[in-house]
């Protein structure tokens, strides 16, 4: 207990300094992850808020719990509350924001001031959306597709569209930042190619940001500005293309997916050679299917498009590229399996979100080729299949990833272990609830059960109680952690400075980091992931 | 760079204390320097797609409905237009001498430099006003009192959409207006930039922020001379 009392005493980032002006005028990185942290769970849980009455909507086959147009608002604010505040900035604002700068030995991020406006920016899109919702809330799914959106929804789509507009750059300064702190901020010796496979992701999801976002500003801006001068660019009966909204909306939306998918695959290259105890397999084809995925990932927006009246031509293209996409997710998949191939594998909490996560990827990365076939497409396109498929990739991967990276750094982050048997236990029930709540939806969206609907035909009822009853362990599943990792901050057993015994700088530095991250700029003169000389972990720490 | 090891003072000052514009976290002025440059570089990027957008709608329409652009552009004031452009190349070329000037450590001219960009920057915004309302006037903006009925007067043969027409008009406000308001956010930085000039903040060693305002100013200018000819000079070919 002496070292123990000895550890709470030395200061660190949480106690260097006290008082609320100490957080919301900090430019320490590690705390405005903090702060982007509880905004994010804020926004997840009223996302979570939709979905859970979108799921008790369903739970009947007759309209009965709400009207249908407060359930188009239902799922519209699910999804732009989950797509735009909470999976976007989740891991990279996060974890990213967090570990960047210690992972390269750096004392801070590249722009720290900007760092914490970004911040900023999203407490303000956040209110304006919030703002939208008390007022009344938006209809036109989270897609804004026009002519609905400028013309015929009398929702708040103003406020809505200005809402993501800002929060947008929020996420361009944040890929900005990035983007430079990994070119300019590294320590002496870390060489690209000894970078850690969490920051090549980053890398690319921050090229995405930088180059996808803008586009989707002007987009809503054109939008908002059509709504408020009736200016016509996207209405039809005025000369306008909605189509052409629809390529905007999409060469951002869609690798908007890869922004929530890559650092969920930057967590989990992290975690799986941590817990096998092995270096990672082909480091530099993991590095490199990172920027490939980013790269390809802006050259497949159209797949969202081939029953909106595209040239079967570009269709064709479209649909080519879709699957070129897959390669190189396909060799992240492969190469984690290879690095588990003969490794120590231990079941910790972050390792079974690993497990989850690629199994879950697998199949909603897999049923993504399905909807990138044409003629399959034409028979799914607008069903559950579609949901059931994206929901697999981003909470089936970005989420799980999510989760396992808050267990795999909370005792960096907080300077406490959690509780580990509840923390495999927390990891199960996500499983297992995500399964249940979301396979049936392939199944009824194959039948035929269109999205978006809030009545259905009584022969899909026993599908839509099996997501409702999934959806429902699923919430167990995510409060757990809530509570648990809370219970931690002041009960949990004190953490070690390595407690996986893991290559990476930010373990060679204190539980939790001073605020300048390391008393000495490291020097590095290693590779990424030496497991070989590294020693086991504590079986003690790990049972804990 | 161990800069606060065993001093024993607060370990949150944040900067060098022999070099106050060197921030706390870099090792040294270079890469300090590097980094606000590539920072600059990448929002430049960012600044491109963003126009970009635009850019792709108007080639869409232009394509689609080129009688009503040729139309939209002939009307539209040349003389003010061309004004403009030197008065934006003028600005960048100020700007590449305070550049020049902030190296050379010469802090008088450097700060009559910066006031002769913010000059020619508020000379475009006037004349870019001067145009809007004069748009305004005719019924060209595109608002619920469009009208562009007065396009075919000269030439009663030419049928024209109104509706594509004030699609043009509506491309041509959303681009230069987007486009002044970027005017207007570098005119802002520039009043700091000026501000600290003449407070004697910038040396030959450190002017950083004067190179990637600059950096900003003449992205800007770019834009421009891209916005000129696609939108003013659609259809101006001699005898055309």
């Amino acid at each position: 207990m002496a070292t123990a009392a000895v550890t709470t005493e030395r200061k660190n980032y949480l106690n260097a300094e006290y008082g609320i002006r100490s957080w919301l005028l900090t430019t320490d990185h590690k705390r405005i992850a903090l702060l982007y942290l509880l905004s994010i769970t804020f926004f997840f849980f009223v996302g979570g808020f939709f979905a859970l009455l979108i799921r008790l909507e369903l739970l009947t086959p007759a309209g009965d719990l709400m009207t249908a147009d407060m359930y188009n608002k239902a799922f519209t604010m699910h999804g732009q509350i989950m797509v735009f505040f909470f999976l976007i900035p989740s891991i990279p604002a996060v974890l990213g924001n967090f570990l960047i700068p210690m992972m390269i030995g750096a004392k801070d991020l590249a722009f720290p001031r900007i760092n914490l406006l970004s911040w900023y920016i999203y407490v303000a899109a956040g209110l304006l959306y919030l703002y939208c919702l008390a007022t009344g809330g938006v209809d036109t799914g989270w897609t804004f597709y026009t002519p609905y959106s400028s013309l015929f929804s009398n929702t708040h789509v103003v406020e809505a569209g200005l809402a993501i507009f800002i929060v947008g750059f929020s996420s361009i300064l944040t890929g900005l930042n990035f983007v430079v702190t990994v070119h300019r901020m590294r320590a002496p010796g870390m060489t690209w190619s000894r970078l850690p496979l969490f920051v090549w992701s980053h890398y690319a999801t921050s090229i995405i940001m930088l180059l996808g976002t803008p586009i989707i500003a002007i987009t809503l801006l054109l939008v908002v500005l059509e709504r408020a001068l009736n200016l016509g660019i996207f209405d039809p009966s005025r000369g306008g293309d909605p189509v052409l909204f629809q390529h905007l909306f999409w060469f951002y939306s869609h690798p908007a997916v890869y922004i929530m998918i890559l650092p969920s695959m930057a967590v989990i290259s992290e975690i799986v050679p941590c817990f096998s105890r092995k270096r990672v397999f082909g480091y530099t084809f993991v590095a490199a299917s990172s920027i490939a995925i980013a790269a390809i990932g802006f050259l497949v927006w159209a797949h969202h498009m081939f029953v909106a009246g595209i040239s079967l031509y570009s269709a064709l293209v479209f649909s080519f590229l879709s699957f070129m996409v897959a390669i190189p997710s396909a060799v992240k998949v492969f190469n984690w399996t290879a690095t588990m191939y003969k490794g120590s594998i231990s079941f910790s909490t972050p390792m079974l979100y690993a497990f989850g996560f690629i199994g879950l990827f697998t199949i909603g990365g897999l049923t993504g080729l399905f909807l990138a076939t044409l003629g399959v497409d034409v028979h799914v396109h607008d069903t559950y299949f579609v949901i059931a498929h994206f929901h697999y990739v981003m909470v089936g991967g970005a989420v799980m990833g999510y989760l396992g990276g808050i267990h795999f750094w909370w005792p960096k982050i907080s300077g406490r272990m959690y509780p580990e048997a509840w923390g495999r236990l927390a990891a199960v029930i996500v499983f297992l609830g995500f399964n249940l709540t979301f396979f049936p939806q392939f199944i009824v969206g194959y039948l035929g059960m269109p999205r978006r609907y809030w009545q259905y035909p009584p022969e899909f009822q026993v599908y839509n109680v099996l997501s409702t009853a999934g959806a429902s362990i699923l919430a167990v599943g995510y409060l757990l952690p809530m509570v648990y990792l809370l219970w931690s901050l002041r009960y949990g057993k004190l953490a070690p400075d390595n407690p996986w015994q893991a290559t990476g700088l930010e373990w060679k530095t204190t539980s939790p980091p001073p605020t300048f991250n390391f008393e000495e700029t490291p020097v590095v003169t290693w590779e990424a992931y030496e497991y070989e000389t590294m020693p086991m972990p504590d079986e003690v720490t790990l049972e804990r | 760079m161990s800069d606060r090891a065993g001093t024993g003072e607060s370990p949150l000052v944040l900067e060098h204390e022999d070099r106050p514009e060197l921030r706390h976290h870099f090792a040294d002025v270079v890469q300090q320097r590097n980094a606000a440059s590539l920072g600059m570089w990448w929002f430049l990027g960012t600044e491109i797609m963003f126009f970009g957008g635009m850019f792709c709608g108007y080639l869409v329409y232009r394509r689609a409905y080129f009688p009503e652009f040729a139309a939209g552009s002939r009307s539209l004031s040349l003389v003010a237009g061309t004004v403009n452009t030197a008065v934006l190349i003028c600005s960048s070329l100020t700007v590449a001498l305070a550049v020049r000037a902030s190296q050379l450590g010469k802090r008088k001219l450097l700060v009559s430099l910066l006031l002769a960009t913010m000059f020619f920057g508020v000379c475009f915004l006037g004349i870019k006003g001067y145009e809007w309302h004069d748009e305004y006037e005719h019924h060209h903006a595109p608002t619920f009192y469009f009208n562009a009925q007065d396009l075919v007067h000269n030439n009663p043969n030419l049928h024209l959409d109104p509706q594509r027409t004030k699609i043009f008009f509506s491309l041509y406000f959303a681009l230069t207006g987007v486009h002044a308001l970027h005017m207007i956010v570098g005119i802002g930085i520039f009043s700091v930039i000026t501000f600290m000039a003449w407070r004697g903040k910038f040396t030959p060693e450190y002017h950083t922020p004067i190179e990637i305002a600059g950096l900003y100013w003449h992205f800007v200018d770019i834009v421009w001379i891209y916005l000129f000819p696609l939108l003013y000079l659609i259809d101006r070919r001699p005898g055309a």
